[in-house]
């Protein structure tokens, strides 16, 4: 499997096929944006007889192209017009393990050409695609969402989904590995249960009692801004598989659950906030924080996780005093 | 309708769950308040133990002439001639014993990755630490710069002189 990829590979990938495969990447190949005239809007061609000439002589292919749309997912070929996109070789040197062949890690490389809209996920994906089928890794959504990529990437835990290539240092190989603290299962994937059993332990669900409403829970604006920030969690876990006393021995609960029950301690709608502060306030709970603030480096949402861990610790606090 | 709020909540805690093989439960559920304790020991001792230090290294360097060469075996004599000095110094030992103490605790659990290996640690370090607050608590009190019935030529010389 291994000897199926050769540094000169990636061109003779490219050439295959480059009408299939250019608007699956997003990136326009460069050239003949201009015979789309037609879907060109104003503001991007500001030479108006220029564009009305070009426009004219291309109508019947802009009709037809319409007329054929329904099957055909069109990119706008703007970005063309905005000159060629970027395009650049990067090395990629991804950890790989697989235990049905091997106990050994073994680390590949793969040279591959890409381009300034291509993300480290879309070298991924190329590599999986026209290189070597055997590389494994998880990845839904593919836009930051769905939390399934997260990786260490360079060293730092990131959804490889959202890092640009061009934003790295592409002097250098761009190194990809499995997140650590949680146990491979092959190549890029984790076995997350570890880290889902403590977020199911914290009760990540709204637990309301009294009278219940016939519509919803009334909530002020106030009070649902108290817990904005860790409603925004996508357990990706990148943040707990950066966190160094989770690599010890993945007793600690890590941030990512604490930051789950943060979302609910300080919803005013739930009433179990006292039961899950007990849990927290446990051996491997909130008090093995050190502040490091490796999770909030980490967090791909942007969260203040350090913050709302202290936040939780002193409810703790304030509860037992 | 009003029943107990945790009798209703039947919730996927996990305990006791197998994947492969591999369980991945929580070693021990230890809730009792000594972690929250020790975590704000931490922090009110550091405030307390920064006044400490200092106001100790500012007498004992810079108040009497000739710094560190001026301290003998008689400036601690003399200090602890005084209760203040002597709580003083006493409180120092223990915060700054109990701090230390704990800090390395807190560094064993994150570092050593066995049970067994951060058990003997743990001993080894609660047993040298307990000897040393116990030693210098003895010290601090029982400290008799001219004893009583010694060889003089072993004394101090401001013992002889009055």
């Amino acid at each position: 499997m291994s000897t199926a990829h050769t540094p000169d590979r990636p061109e003779n990938g490219r050439n295959d096929d480059p009408q299939d495969r250019a608007p699956e990447h997003g990136h326009a190949p460069g050239q003949g944006q201009d015979e789309r005239a037609g879907y060109k809007t104003d503001a991007d061609s500001p030479a108006v007889d220029a564009r009305d000439t070009a426009s004219g002589a291309q109508d019947p292919a802009a009709a037809n192209a319409e007329a054929e749309a329904p099957s055909r997912v069109e990119l706008p070929e703007k970005q063309g017009s905005a000159g060629a996109i970027p395009q650049f070789d990067v090395t990629l040197q991804i950890r790989r393990y697989n235990p049905e062949v091997s106990d050994e890690v073994r680390w590949d490389e793969y040279k591959l050409t890409m381009y300034g809209t291509d993300r480290v996920l879309d070298a991924l994906h190329k590599v999986k695609w026209e290189i070597d089928g055997s590389l494994s890794f998880r990845r839904s959504c593919a836009h930051g969402v769905c939390g399934s990529d997260a990786m260490r990437i360079n060293g730092q835990n990131r959804l490889a989904c959202k890092v640009l290539l061009k934003d790295l240092d592409l002097d250098k190989p761009i190194t990809v590995e499995p997140i650590k603290g949680l146990p491979c299962e092959k190549d890029l994937i984790v076995d997350m249960e570890p880290f889902f059993q403590s977020y199911r332990e914290i009760m990540p669900f709204l637990v309301a009692g009294g009278n219940e409403p016939t519509m919803e829970r009334y909530q002020s604006p106030e009070d649902r801004a108290r817990f904005d920030d860790t409603t925004k969690c996508i357990l990706c876990a990148a943040c707990t598989s950066s966190c160094p006393v989770f690599w010890t021995d993945g007793q600690y609960f890590g941030p990512a659950a604490i930051v789950n029950a943060h979302r609910f301690i300080f919803d005013s709608r739930d009433d179990a906030g006292d039961l899950r502060l007990e849990i927290l306030n446990d051996k491997e709970g909130v008090w093995r924080c050190r502040t490091t603030f490796n999770c909030t480096e980490a967090c791909p949402r942007g969260i203040q996780v350090t913050k709302a861990i202290a936040e939780v610790k002193n409810a703790i606090l304030s509860r037992s005093m | 309708m009003s029943t107990p709020l945790k009798a209703r909540i039947s919730v996927p805690r996990s305990k006791d769950l197998e994947v492969n093989g591999v369980k991945y439960n929580r070693s021990s559920s230890r809730r009792n308040n000594f972690e929250m304790f020790a975590w704000l020991f931490m922090r009110l001792s550091g405030v307390v133990l920064l006044v400490l230090v200092f106001v100790h290294l500012y007498v004992n360097l810079l108040v009497e002439e000739g710094g560190v060469h001026a301290i003998d075996f008689g400036f601690v004599g003399g200090k602890w001639a005084n209760p203040f000095w002597q709580v003083w110094d006493l409180l120092l030992l223990w915060l700054a014993m109990l701090h230390g103490t704990n800090g390395l605790r807190v560094i064993i659990d994150d570092y050593a990755e066995k049970d067994r290996t951060r058990f003997w640690l743990k001993v080894f370090l609660f047993v040298t630490s307990a000897f040393v607050i116990l030693l210098g608590t003895l010290v601090i009190f029982t400290f008799e710069p001219c004893p009583v019935g010694a060889d003089p030529a072993l004394l101090a010389s401001f013992c002889t002189a009055g």
